[in-house]
C-alpha cells in the first residue's frame, strides 16, 4: 500500500459543515451523491464492489451510483429512498456530514429533519424539467428552517446540450422566488452528476461558467452561524453532585453552550428563578478553564447556593434575555400519523426544557403547492403552518431566526410518545 | 469584554463531535432510570468510554459497562480490558450466553450468522433483560455500513430489542425524545456522526490507550481466501484442511471475535502511521468482519436485536 502524505498540521484546523440534500432520484440526486462520495473517495472500493457485485456491472463505472446510497432493503426493492441517511466526505479543509432526504412530498417530514441540523442545502433541479413546483416547496422549507446558504445544482446539463440560456432561465426564476422565502444565500451552479462537470472538477464542456465548482463551494462557505457571538444561552441538562470522599461539595451545572461565551467571574441569572451568581469555574476532564464558547459542552459552578435544575437556564446579567412567557407562537411542520387541532395536547421539548402545551390556536396553514396561506381546523401530516401554544409554565425562548437552540422544540405525543411536530418560535 | 475576545473562535471539526456526544450521554443520563454502556473493548468503545469520563467530570461514571463476552474474544482484549476498567475505576458487567457456549457454540460447525445470532444477539438481549436497562449506549457509526447511516442516535427498541427501520421517529436538531413505554427500550449511539479517521485522529489527539492488537506486529496468521485470520493454540481444530500458521507483519483494523476477525498486512506500530494508512486506505473497515459479508447481514442483524 503506497501512503499518501497526511498533514497532521492541517488537519487539526479542519471544520464540520453540515448538510442537507434534496431533490427525487429522478433528479439525480442519489448520482450527485455517489459522486461526490467517490470523487472524495468517501465511498470504499469494497462498498462499491458490493454494489457492483450486486447489479452485475462489470467495472466500478457501470455502477449505479444511486445503489450506494440506499441503505434499506426495501429501498432497493422499489427502487426509493425512504428515509434520510446520513454520509460523511471530508476534503483537506473540512469534514462533511450530509443528510441526503428522499424528495417525494409525502416526505416532507424527512426533510425537515435534515435540514433542521444544516448549515447549508444542495437542492437538485433537473435541467429539462426546470423549476418544479417541489423545487420551490423545498426552498420555502429551507427558509422556514433557515439554513444558511442555498445551492442549487442545475443537474443533467448534459442532456440539454450544456446551454446557458436553459441554465440562466431557470437561476432567474429561482432568485426571484427564494428571495421572498427568507433564503439569504443563494449559489447556483450548473453540473452533470453523472458525467462529473462541476461537481469535485471544473466542466470543459461549460466555459461560459466561471464560477467554483459544487466541492468548491462546499469548502468555501462559512460554516457556523457566529454562535458564539450571540447572546449566551445555557439550558442545563444535568446538576452533577458526586458526593464522593473527595468531592463532598461539589455542584456542577452540567450543559452545552448553545450560543454566546462565558469566562469566570461573570454574573448570570438563572431563569426561570431569576436568580444572581457569578461563575467560579468552568470545569472540563482536561482541566479547569478560563472561558468558554458555543457549541462547547461543559460544566460551570458558581459562587453562590442557588436553586438550579434540569430544564432551567443560565444566560448572562448583561446580555439580553430570552422571552419567558406562557405563550408562543410558531411555525409548524406536522408529522404526526394524527392531525393536530385547536385545543388538542401535547408535550413540548425545547433545550433540556419538557411541558404540556394545548394548541390554542391554528392561524394559518401554508398551501404546500401554491405556498399561500389558508385557513384551516387541522394540520395533517406534512403540512405547514402557524401555531400558537399555550404553556403550562413559562418557558425562555428566542426567536427562531435569532436562536436556532432557543427557537426550536419538537412536540411529542403523550399517549405514543412519538414525535410529531417540529416549531420554530416565529418573529425576529 | 469576554463576547468580543471570544468572537470568531471556532472548534474543531474532532471537538465538535466530542461536544455533540458529551451532549447526548448527558442526555441520556438525564432522561433515563437505568442506562448501561455497551463496552466492546474496541477502539470505538474506547472512544465512546473516553467520552463518558469526560460527560461527567469530575464525578465517576453513572453507569456500569456492559462487555457481552462470547468467549472467542483475543486473549490481549481480555487482559486489556481488565486492566484499563481497574485503572479508571468504572463498573464492569460481562455477560456470556452460557446455555450456547456450553453446547459448544462455535461458527465452523453452526455458522457464522447463527453463532453471532446467539453469542452476540442473543447474548446481548439476555443482559440487557437481566439488568433491566432502558437505555445502551452502543459504539456504531453511520459510516460503518450502509443500514447503519440509517439508524437514529436514539434508536426504539420494543419488548424483543427489535429495530423497526421503517418505522423510526424523525430525530430534529439535537432536541432527542427520550419517552418510551414500559418495556420498550433505547439504543442510543454517541459516535453516530463519527468516521473512522475521526477515530483514529482522536484516539492520536487524546492519547487514548487502546488494545496492542491495532498496532502492526509480526504475528502467526492463517490464509484463508483474500483474508489473513490469527492464529492461537486454541483454535487448532478450527484450521480447514491444507492450512497452516505462518508469521505475518500485520494489525486489526477491527477486533471482534477471533475465528471471525481479519486482519490486515501493515508495518503500522504508531498512531501516526494508523492515522496515515487510514487516510489512504481504499477498504472499508468492515471487510475484515466475517459476519458483514451476507447480502442484507447487517440491516437484518439490527432488526433481530443486535445493536
Amino acid at each position: 500500500m503506497t501512503s499518501t502524505p497526511f498533514n497532521f498540521e492541517l488537519n487539526d484546523e479542519i471544520e464540520l459543515l453540515r448538510l442537507v440534500t434534496v431533490g427525487s432520484v429522478d433528479d439525480g440526486k442519489s448520482t450527485l451523491i455517489g459522486r461526490l462520495l467517490v470523487d472524495t473517495k468517501g465511498a470504499f472500493e469494497d462498498q462499491l464492489l458490493a454494489v457492483t457485485r450486486k447489479k452485475g456491472a462489470a467495472s466500478e463505472a457501470e455502477v449505479d451510483l444511486a445503489m450506494l446510497t440506499d441503505g434499506l432493503a426495501a429501498e432497493r426493492e422499489q427502487g426509493i429512498t425512504i428515509d434520510v441517511a446520513y454520509r460523511y466526505f471530508a476534503t483537506p479543509k473540512r469534514k462533511f456530514i450530509m443528510a441526503d432526504c428522499p424528495g417525494h412530498e409525502q416526505y416532507t417530514r424527512n426533510m425537515v429533519t435534515g435540514a433542521s441540523t444544516a448549515n447549508a442545502a444542495i437542492i437538485l433541479v433537473d435541467a429539462r424539467n426546470g423549476v418544479m413546483p417541489q423545487t420551490k416547496r423545498h426552498a420555502h422549507i429551507l427558509g422556514l428552517l433557515h439554513v444558511q446558504h442555498v445551492i442549487v445544482a442545475v443537474n443533467k446539463m448534459d442532456l440539454v446540450g450544456y446551454d446557458q440560456k436553459v441554465y440562466d432561465a431557470i437561476v432567474a426564476e429561482l432568485r426571484d422566488f427564494c428571495g421572498r422565502q427568507g433564503v439569504d444565500d443563494l449559489i447556483c451552479i450548473p453540473v452533470s452528476a453523472l458525467k462529473g462537470d462541476n461537481v469535485a472538477q471544473q466542466s470543459g464542456a461549460m466555459a461560459w461558467y466561471q464560477g467554483r465548482t459544487l466541492l468548491e463551494t462546499l469548502e468555501s462557505l462559512s460554516s457556523l452561524d457566529a454562535i458564539d457571538t450571540k447572546p449566551f444561552r445555557f439550558p442545563v441538562q444535568l446538576v452533577n453532585r458526586p458526593q464522593t470522599p473527595d468531592l463532598p461539595d461539589y455542584r456542577g451545572f452540567m450543559g452545552r453552550i448553545v450560543s454566546g461565551a462565558i469566562a469566570v467571574g461573570d454574573a448570570v441569572v438563572a431563569l426561570p428563578s431569576g436568580n444572581r451568581s457569578t461563575v467560579k469555574s468552568i470545569d472540563s476532564f482536561d482541566g479547569a478553564l478560563e472561558e468558554a464558547f458555543a457549541p462547547m459542552s461543559v460544566a460551570l459552578t458558581l459562587n453562590d447556593e442557588i436553586d438550579i435544575s434540569r430544564g432551567d437556564m443560565l444566560v448572562r446579567a448583561d446580555e439580553p434575555r430570552p422571552a419567558g412567557e406562557r405563550e408562543v407562537e410558531v411555525d409548524l411542520c406536522w408529522i404526526g400519523d394524527e392531525p393536530l387541532t385547536e385545543r388538542k395536547k401535547y408535550i413540548v421539548k425545547q433545550t433540556t426544557h419538557s411541558a404540556k402545551v394545548m394548541v390554542s390556536e391554528i392561524v394559518y396553514a401554508t398551501d404546500i403547492h401554491t405556498l399561500e396561506r389558508v385557513s384551516t381546523d387541522a394540520l395533517k401530516m406534512n403540512d405547514l403552518g402557524r401555531v400558537r401554544l399555550k404553556l403550562q409554565r413559562p418557558m425562555y425562548y428566542d426567536s427562531y431566526r435569532d436562536n436556532r437552540a432557543t427557537g426550536s422544540m419538537i412536540l411529542i405525543d403523550p399517549f405514543t410518545n412519538n414525535t410529531v411536530g417540529a416549531a420554530m418560535v416565529a418573529g425576529g | 469584554m469576554a463576547n468580543n475576545a471570544l468572537s470568531g473562535r471556532k472548534l474543531t471539526q474532532l471537538k465538535m463531535l466530542e461536544s455533540e456526544s458529551i451532549h447526548i450521554m448527558r442526555e441520556v443520563v438525564a432522561e433515563f432510570r437505568n442506562p448501561v454502556m455497551l463496552y466492546s473493548i474496541g477502539k470505538d468503545s474506547s472512544v465512546m468510554l473516553h467520552l463518558a469520563r469526560k460527560a461527567f467530570y469530575p464525578a465517576p461514571l453513572p453507569f456500569a459497562l456492559l462487555h457481552v463476552d462470547t468467549g472467542y474474544k483475543f486473549p490481549e482484549m481480555y487482559t486489556f480490558r481488565d486492566n484499563f476498567v481497574k485503572e479508571i475505576g468504572a463498573e464492569l458487567i460481562v455477560h456470556r450466553n452460557e446455555e450456547a457456549i456450553a453446547k459448544g457454540m462455535n461458527p465452523k460447525e453452526f455458522g457464522v450468522a447463527r453463532c453471532c445470532g446467539a453469542l452476540k444477539t442473543a447474548g446481548l438481549l439476555e443482559a440487557l433483560e437481566a439488568g433491566g436497562y432502558d437505555a445502551a449506549f452502543g459504539g456504531a457509526r453511520r459510516d460503518e455500513e450502509r443500514s447503519r447511516a440509517k439508524e437514529r442516535v436514539f434508536s426504539i427498541r420494543d419488548e424483543f430489542g427489535q429495530w423497526d427501520p421503517k418505522n423510526q421517529r424523525p430525530e430534529l436538531w439535537d432536541i432527542y425524545n427520550g419517552r418510551i413505554h414500559d418495556g420498550e427500550s433505547v439504543r442510543v449511539f454517541p459516535l453516530s456522526n463519527w468516521t473512522e479517521m475521526d477515530i483514529w485522529l482522536y484516539i492520536r489527539q487524546e492519547q487514548i490507550p487502546i488494545v496492542p492488537l491495532y498496532y502492526a506486529k509480526e504475528r502467526l496468521m492463517v490464509e484463508r481466501g483474500a483474508m489473513l485470520i490469527p492464529y492461537y493454540e486454541s483454535m487448532r481444530d478450527q484450521l480447514l484442511e491444507g492450512e497452516e500458521p505462518t508469521m505475518v507483519m500485520s494489525r486489526f483494523r477491527t477486533l471482534g471475535c477471533m475465528p471471525c476477525t481479519g486482519a490486515v498486512r501493515s508495518n503500522a506500530t504508531t498512531i501516526d502511521e494508523i492515522v496515515i494508512e487510514a487516510a489512504a486506505a481504499r477498504r472499508s473497515e468492515r471487510e475484515t468482519r466475517i459476519i458483514d459479508h451476507g447480502s442484507n447481514s447487517m440491516e437484518d442483524k439490527k432488526k433481530e436485536g443486535y445493536f
